[in-house]
């Protein structure tokens, strides 16, 4: 019934060929849709390659997202998806926009969570970026105003990840002197996560942030590194 | 309000004036910082916008968002298909049966399936309805921002027209979740499409009345004409779409470029503005109720009989009446409202026209009966960055006309 096509080749792909050998990682299309994993440290040259070209005029930024895979790749855990669009309009007698839409891929490996930010193509961006760094953690590198946007500033964890324990949460006000949140045993929740326990049984097991500390600038990966992937 | 020059000197550190070369000095105290927000009359729910100000004259304006954050993607996440439906309402709340139909158009993309002709045909209705009750409630509180009363109520008359409509065939009237995977949850009862021609009679006369009230109105042209311009390589690029991408002159609608549900047949045309400014923003909403009302027209005139649900039994459940005589009926039932169904492995995005911009529904499927992922394209949350592109420049008493015409709902903005 699904029909996933891998070996496909289209003027996007042919133009990252031309342009970045080595970018493109996997193609796949399903019921129409077009989807190009390509390495991180290409992705702004990519987007600009898209936006500018005469030929491509990606010149709509329609969103980003992530996806948390966890386990399923084996290479990487993330993918901040991109979603472009050549939209069609006349400007000036002039027709511009081949109505195609393509989404890129970006694989993110747990331990270096940093992707170049595209907000120098599109401005667009800036939004969609602030909130993957808010539901997941992930940072851009040369994004203009990374900072939490939904959940509040002081917020602990990646509430999107998927093994950010669900359920019960915490009285937070302590300065009660009557009522049930005294007199109480605090109550585990009944929920469970996607991936277990959750709540104070969670915390006691594994530490709730699998989150290693943001690091320094590495976005040229290592030659071994690119080779695992190239592999995978 | 004077404030400490290091705080300034924070806030203009990440200044886009700056690299145009304008200089902000922070110790002059010409220049301060006016917080609004987050309960504020014109901010449409709890937007909060922090300005700062030259004198009467925006520098910057930042919007601060995330107050009403409910995490619908998460939940929507540990729901199964049939019952996330129900969750999508909530995001937009003015809007309801188009984020169904933004949703359930994505699942069926990755099921490979479609409705019906019938079921279509009502999903567009519907979908138009919802269209002109959510102008409606925009114009209506846009108007109310800029000070004119008597709008407000006549758009709030309309409006109940269409949420009776939609309460009479769903039994709701802003939560309907009426649109699901496979077709609708059930048909249109009698009478109901004579009800919508009796809505779509009177309301072209309603809506010519309210013109009257605003299109020539001086006190409102003077605060709409010329301010909040965007150009629209801006707009593109910030990759805000729906009224206030045509209001710049961009002739692009998705029920034209990418038409979904059958949009194919009706025939309508795309209103477009000239300048970008709030006035033309106006003209383009308006334009458009009359095409939705077109559309809707043209759905009951044509309205084709039959099924309105694709007949796949794994995931539209059987009618009632085939539970007291048929085993399989009843298995079908029960599997479906406890298990729900499995879509295949992959993933899919189908771009919708809402009253606000593109709309859809970025689903991951993992093959069991839950989305691994689903994110929706917020419209509203990516119109929202071109605020401070329209602000910058303009005068305070500006800022409140321009956000009106963003038409944002935060709600949605905050998922």
């Amino acid at each position: 019934m699904t029909q996933h096509q891998t070996n496909i080749e289209c003027s996007e792909t042919r133009f990252i060929r031309e342009r970045f050998p080595g970018a493109i990682l996997e193609i796949d299309l399903f019921r129409g849709d077009t989807r190009i994993l390509v390495r991180r440290e290409y992705i702004v040259g990519i987007c600009q390659l898209f936006r500018d070209d005469p030929e491509l005029q990606y010149h709509f930024f329609s969103e980003c997202l992530c996806v948390d895979y966890l386990d399923r790749f084996p290479h990487h855990r993330f993918e901040v998806v991109y979603n472009l669009y050549s939209l069609p309009y006349v400007k000036q007698g002039i027709k511009k926009g081949t109505n195609r839409r393509i989404f890129l891929k970006v694989p993110v490996p747990e331990e270096d969570l940093l992707v170049p930010s595209v907000t120098s193509v599109y401005p667009g961006a800036s939004f969609p970026e602030r909130e993957i760094f808010d539901m997941f953690g992930i940072h851009f590198s040369g994004h203009p105003d990374l900072r939490r946007i939904l959940m509040p500033d002081d917020w602990e964890g990646h509430p999107q990840r998927k093994d950010y324990p669900l359920g019960g949460e915490r009285v937070q006000f302590t300065g009660n002197k009557f009522g049930p949140s005294v007199s109480e045993e605090p109550v585990q929740h009944p929920g469970t996560s996607y991936h277990g326990k959750t709540g104070d049984a969670m915390e006691e097991s594994t530490p709730l942030e699998r989150t290693p500390p943001p690091k320094p600038l590495s976005i040229n990966a290592s030659p071994q590194e690119s080779e695992a992937v190239n592999a995978n | 309000m004077p404030i400490d020059s290091q705080t300034l000197l924070e806030l203009n550190s990440n200044s886009s004036l700056q690299e145009k070369g304008v200089q902000i000095d922070a110790l002059d105290d010409q220049t301060m910082v006016v917080n609004m927000g987050p309960q504020h009359p014109s901010t449409h729910g709890v937007l909060r916008v922090v300005l700062e100000m030259d004198g009467e004259v925006i520098i910057r304006a930042t919007p601060h968002i995330g107050y009403v954050h409910t995490g619908i993607e998460k939940t929507i996440e540990y729901n199964t298909y049939m019952k996330a439906v129900t969750l999508t309402d909530r995001i937009d709340y003015v809007s309801a049966l188009i984020n169904n139909a933004a949703f359930t158009l994505s699942v069926e993309k990755l099921l490979g399936i479609d409705p019906p002709p019938r079921g279509q045909a009502l999903r567009v209705a519907l979908m138009e309805l919802q269209r002109i009750a959510s102008h409606l409630v925009w114009l209506g509180t846009h108007i109310l921002d800029l000070g004119a009363m008597t709008v407000y109520f006549y758009c709030f008359q309309q409006r109940e027209y269409i949420m009776d409509l939609v309460e009479m065939i769903s039994g709701v009237r802003m939560m309907p979740s009426w649109i699901v995977p496979g077709g609708l949850r059930g048909d249109a009862p009698a009478g109901w499409l004579e009800r919508a021609a009796v809505f779509v009679d009177q309301f072209p006369r309603a809506l010519v009345d309210l013109e009257n009230l605003l299109s020539a109105n001086p006190i409102y042209r003077e605060r709409t004409q010329g301010v909040g311009i965007i150009s629209a390589e801006d707009c593109m690029a910030l990759g805000v779409s729906g009224p206030a991408l045509r209001a710049c002159g961009v002739e692009h609608d998705i029920r034209k470029a990418v038409p979904y549900s059958g949009y194919e047949n009706y025939s309508f045309y795309i209103p477009t503005g000239e300048y970008g400014d709030v006035y033309d923003r106006y003209r383009v909403r308006v334009a458009e109720m009359y095409q939705s009302r077109e559309i809707v027209k043209q759905c009951i005139e044509t309205m084709p009989a039959g099924p309105i649900n694709c007949d796949d039994r794994k995931i539209v459940p059987p009618p009632r009446l085939e539970l007291d005589v048929s085993m399989e009926a009843v298995i079908h039932h029960f599997k479906l409202w406890t298990e729900g169904f499995h879509p295949p492995f992959g993933e899919s995005y189908v771009p919708l026209e809402s009253p606000k911009g593109e709309i859809g529904f970025y689903i991951v499927s993992d093959g069991s009966n839950r989305p691994y992922r689903a994110h929706m394209r917020p419209p509203c949350f990516m119109n929202l960055q071109s605020l401070a592109k329209m602000c910058e420049g303009r005068l305070i008493a500006d800022v409140v006309s321009i956000i009106g015409s963003v038409d944002i709902i935060l709600g949605e903005i905050d998922r």
